[in-house]
């Protein structure tokens, strides 16, 4: 490597890719006006890819699979779009849109998937699944107690990762361009070394696993080979760079099928390599442009394999390629290159998409031209999202982070995180006023809770009750945790993406509940207004009558909006009081994904009047018609729950219709920036932007075949309108839509 | 005859507040008016409470917040002058119509004079001022009355822009709501070709001329 073009720094002596791109970024401040549109190349091979999604679409969702072959870093022949015009190569499998079975997060779910296709694995698998090979998901249940199971069969845990692999976790992918695999594996065999005794069970696990992740990098290796690709040595040029990168990511979604395999923070890294090609004269704009075109267009085209009951927590079959763009340096500089701009424009040469799922690192500091072209880009697809880079590098401590499936900070290459779904806090508060019993079946849950048969709800009462509710299910929530956890270490350990991380990282495990809309406006009822429980002939509370008004959650009213971030905070604290597998600390999240539609039908009457089974308001959001004081008071009620409570994201997705934001373009995208800079100077962390009128959904709802790439921005990620079940659609269009500030 | 939010002309009714009320309402939402964002009075016609909108838009300058007055220009007493000439960063002035006839038939007063002087006024205290020009076909879109109020408007330095509001009727259902007669049930909608003939119009007149 020609180490001499760059400037030299830690980076050169240690691992540390943060310090390479902190040396040698090219800030860029100026317009998009310099973005070029889509190469012959690319739009000979996007069309290739656009037939092939619908055929995918037309095939009940999945247009090829196999049933051979276990899917590894290095199972598969190479694959290709169209050689010819394939600038970047690599796909998962030797075909395109064709799935893959790994089966070691579940034997029986990819079972299961493939008998949904009409096709079964192969009998020597399904032989050496059933008798001799162990899964994530049978250590798992070998584990789970009688309380676990009956927490999750009832609703109250769900979606928890202990049938399919966790995800959230994101190797380094820019480690392989920069560094080369052979000298990756060097620093690993040291790190190796270093691990002595005594040798405890902590230290014999960190030895395994180091050792696995250096077996992954020759893996990564071979991989690279069956492309022709010396991946052994750091990338030389931009091409090689984009390419090492994606082969590296490659290798991941290889491997593993998480829910959420975020791609980190790459646009940066790789422009300092286009830069210094463009500024040699070895390569053009237009070919620039081709190598992010086509990178992202490998992005889209990432599948795994999943059963058709999954699609009711993760709708639209995401992948949560998220991809963070933007941000500023520490020093006051920002991360905003031109490659950020090229990344951004893939959604105009390309189409709009879901997928990767990008994220804007915003702060008010970031250059305003980029602000603007933000701005512009969700206006004009709705594929993007934004997060609140100043409160998170403030509050988190690197600059150098990528965000975790939907909104979760993660520092790259030195930390991890355990995904944990969540718990369901509107049945969590539902125990409080059924003493401690399900309101569904009436089994006792939660010991030590009296039965109230008062007329109306007392406040106090069930504020007492409810906390102890929390805390016996923060209780349940973390044990199913650490056992999920610790078996997928076991069984299903990520050695492909933990190779690109150092050794012995820091870990969160990343807590979630569902359902705080719900629980803010119930408290407010019980406290502001009189609630009645109607109770069937168990005593089980089947529907509440409400008595006069009271303040909602979404108004900017402070007597609601603090019952909202007490309980964020009182929930948050109870789980950090228990012990945490591999000493994580305990972080959590107010997000549903598209689960708010599943969790409402299994969540009864709620005290705000809101009837069973109805879907729940996504992530932090006010329930839907409820925020009716205008866009800015919605925004600032969700900007009151505290960062410090809910360290791993709150949530909020938000819908303008166009006109709301201005009569023209220029106003809209002026309004639009303004409003994503007051939110976040208030605290807030993330916010996903909708510009839609309801009536283009409608429309798209009932001829589906004339939007195949509508996005829309659900719950911390996008979705095609198109792919979501009639039921999901129907809930997307209910949501609130502001039509006024 | 076609105001937009007809459930606001009633001068009774409606919900008290303080000024300094008020100002903590609009400190809430400062953080999202960036650079250009502020405050806009409008109505109905919001210097019909021009007394009280002086300490308030005092208030308002204190804090540092721009503000705007969407007005026909109807009423020039003391206390709007004072805003005019003091307190009001921006006035947004609604000329109705260039004849006092055609004033008459839109807001059943002759009252285009002080429209006149208001505009007037505002010119002399040297502050901006845009105008806003709503274009019915017929009753205010014909070419002889988009030149006069070209003429009569052309030397002002304040203006900055005209803005055509093109007529609507997204307001009849308030009107049918509210019980009343909505007059211009026939009018139409403006064409994309009647807007730009009456822009060609204005803007040999005005440094800028924009469709809302």
């Amino acid at each position: 490597m020609e180490v001499k073009q760059f400037k030299n720094g830690i980076w050169t002596k240690d691992i540390n890719v943060r310090d390479f791109v902190f040396q040698n970024i090219t800030p860029y401040h100026g317009t998009y006006e310099f973005l070029v549109g889509p190469s012959e190349k690319t739009k000979s091979l996007w069309e290739v890819c656009k037939v092939a999604t619908k055929e995918e679409r037309q095939r009940n969702g999945v247009r090829a699979v196999d049933t051979e072959t276990i899917s590894t870093v290095s199972a598969f022949e190479a694959g290709y779009i169209d050689k010819e015009n394939e600038v970047i190569v690599g796909l998962q499998t030797d075909e395109l849109l064709k799935r893959a079975m790994k089966p070691f997060g579940g034997f029986k779910v990819v079972q299961k998937a493939l008998q949904e296709q009409g096709v079964k694995p192969n009998d020597n698998l399904t032989e050496l699944f059933s008798k001799y090979v162990k899964t994530h998901n049978d250590g798992v249940f070998d584990a789970y107690n009688a309380e676990i199971r009956k927490f999750r069969s009832l609703g109250f845990l769900t979606g928890l990762p202990d049938n399919y692999a966790r995800g959230r976790i994101i190797g380094d992918y820019r480690r392989v361009a920069l560094y080369g695999i052979n000298a990756l594996i060097e620093a690993k065999k040291v790190d190796l070394n270093n691990i002595t005794g005594p040798m405890t069970e902590s230290v014999i696990r960190l030895r395994e696993e180091v050792s696995s992740q250096i077996k992954a990098l020759n893996e990564i290796l071979e991989l690279g080979a069956k492309y022709d690709l010396e991946l052994g040595r750091p990338a030389e040029t931009a091409k090689e760079a984009v390419q090492w990168t994606y082969m590296a990511y490659l290798a991941a979604v290889k491997e593993q099928d998480g829910a959420a395999m975020s791609l980190g923070n790459t646009s940066t890294f790789l422009d300092i390599y286009i830069e210094n090609d463009l500024k040699a004269g070895l390569i053009t704009e237009e070919e620039a442009q081709e190598f992010i075109d086509q990178f992202v267009m490998k992005l889209r085209m990432v599948r795994h394999l999943r059963m058709a009951a999954y699609d009711e927590i993760f709708a639209g079959d995401p992948t949560w390629v998220t991809e963070a763009i933007g941000g500023m340096f520490e020093d006051g500089r920002t991360k905003v290159t031109k490659t950020s701009f090229r990344f951004l424009n893939t959604l105009y040469n390309l189409g709009p998409s879901p997928e990767p799922n990008m994220t804007i690192l915003w702060s008010q500091e970031l250059p305003q031209n980029f602000k603007d072209y933000c701005a512009k880009v969700a206006i004009d697809t709705s594929s993007i999202q934004f997060e609140n880079d100043n409160l998170m590098r403030a509050q988190r401590g690197s600059d150098d982070y990528g965000i975790a499936c939907c909104v979760s900070y993660q520092s790259l290459g030195k930390s991890i995180q355990f995904f944990g779904a969540r718990t369901n806090l509107a049945k969590t508060l539902l125990l409080a006023v059924n003493g401690g019993r399900c309101e569904n079946t009436g089994k006792v849950m939660v010991e030590g809770i009296e039965a109230c048969d008062c007329e109306y709800l007392d406040f106090d009462k069930v504020m007492a009750n409810f906390k102890i509710a929390m805390k016996e299910v923060a209780r349940v929530y973390n044990d199913s945790m650490n056992i999920i956890h610790y078996m997928h270490d076991k069984y299903y350990y990520e050695k492909a993406q933990m190779a690109l991380i150092d050794t012995n990282p820091g870990i969160n495990i990343a807590y979630g509940i569902a359902g705080l809309s719900i629980v803010a406006d119930s408290l407010s009822a019980i406290k502001y207004a009189k609630v009645k429980p109607i109770r069937n002939e168990d005593g089980l509370t089947v529907d509440f009558k409400i008595e006069g008004e009271f303040p909602k959650y979404g108004n900017d009213d402070d007597r609601v909006d603090a019952l909202a971030a007490n309980a964020v905070a009182d929930f948050n604290n109870e789980l950090k009081k228990l012990p945490v597998y591999k000493d994580a600390e305990p972080t959590m999240s107010v997000l549903t994904i598209t689960s708010n539609v599943s969790y409402g039908k299994k969540t009864g009457a709620t005290p705000d009047g809101r009837a069973s089974g109805v879907p729940f308001a996504p992530g932090a959001n006010p329930m839907h018609g409820r925020d009716c004081n205008g866009a800015i008071a919605s925004l600032n009620s969700v900007s009151k729950i505290d960062y410090k409570d809910s360290l791993d994201g709150i949530s909020n997705t938000f819908s303008m219709v166009p006109k709301s934001l201005g009569s023209d373009e220029t106003d809209r995208i002026d309004n639009l920036a303004t409003i994503i800079d007051g939110y976040f100077s208030r605290n807030a962390q993330h916010l996903n932007v909708n510009v839609l009128d309801r009536e283009m959904l409608m429309d798209a709802m009932e001829r589906p075949e004339d939007y195949p790439q509508l996005t829309i921005r659900v719950s911390g990620y996008a979705v095609n309108f198109v792919r979501l079940t009639r039921e999901q659609q129907l809930e997307v269009i209910t949501r609130s839509f502001h039509e006024s500030m | 005859m076609y105001c937009h939010n007809p459930d606001t002309i009633e001068t009774s009714g409606g919900k008290p507040y303080g000024v300094e009320e008020l100002v903590q309402m609009v400190l809430k939402v400062k953080p999202y008016f960036g650079k250009k964002g502020g405050v806009t009075v409008s109505g109905g016609e919001p210097l019909l409470q021009s007394k009280a909108l002086v300490p308030f838009f005092k208030r308002l300058k204190e804090e540092g917040i721009h503000t705007n007055i969407d007005t026909n220009g109807r009423i020039l007493n003391s206390f709007s002058k004072s805003l005019l000439d003091d307190y009001a960063d921006l006035v947004m002035l609604d000329i109705k119509h260039m004849t006092e006839e055609g004033y008459e038939a839109i807001t059943g007063k002759r009252n285009m004079q002080t429209a006149l002087t208001f505009a007037k006024h505002r010119e002399a205290s040297g502050k901006t001022m845009w105008l806003r020009y709503v274009l019915i076909s017929g009753i205010t879109n014909k070419p002889e009355l988009l030149h006069a109020l070209g003429a009569y408007f052309k030397d002002f330095k304040t203006i900055e822009k005209i803005e055509i509001q093109p007529y609507h009727k997204l307001g009849i259902h308030k009107w049918e709501a509210l019980g009343w007669d909505y007059e211009l049930k026939d009018a139409r909608e403006n064409t994309k070709e009647e807007l730009e003939a009456a822009v060609d119009i204005l803007k040999a007149y005005f440094k800028e001329v924009k469709v809302n």
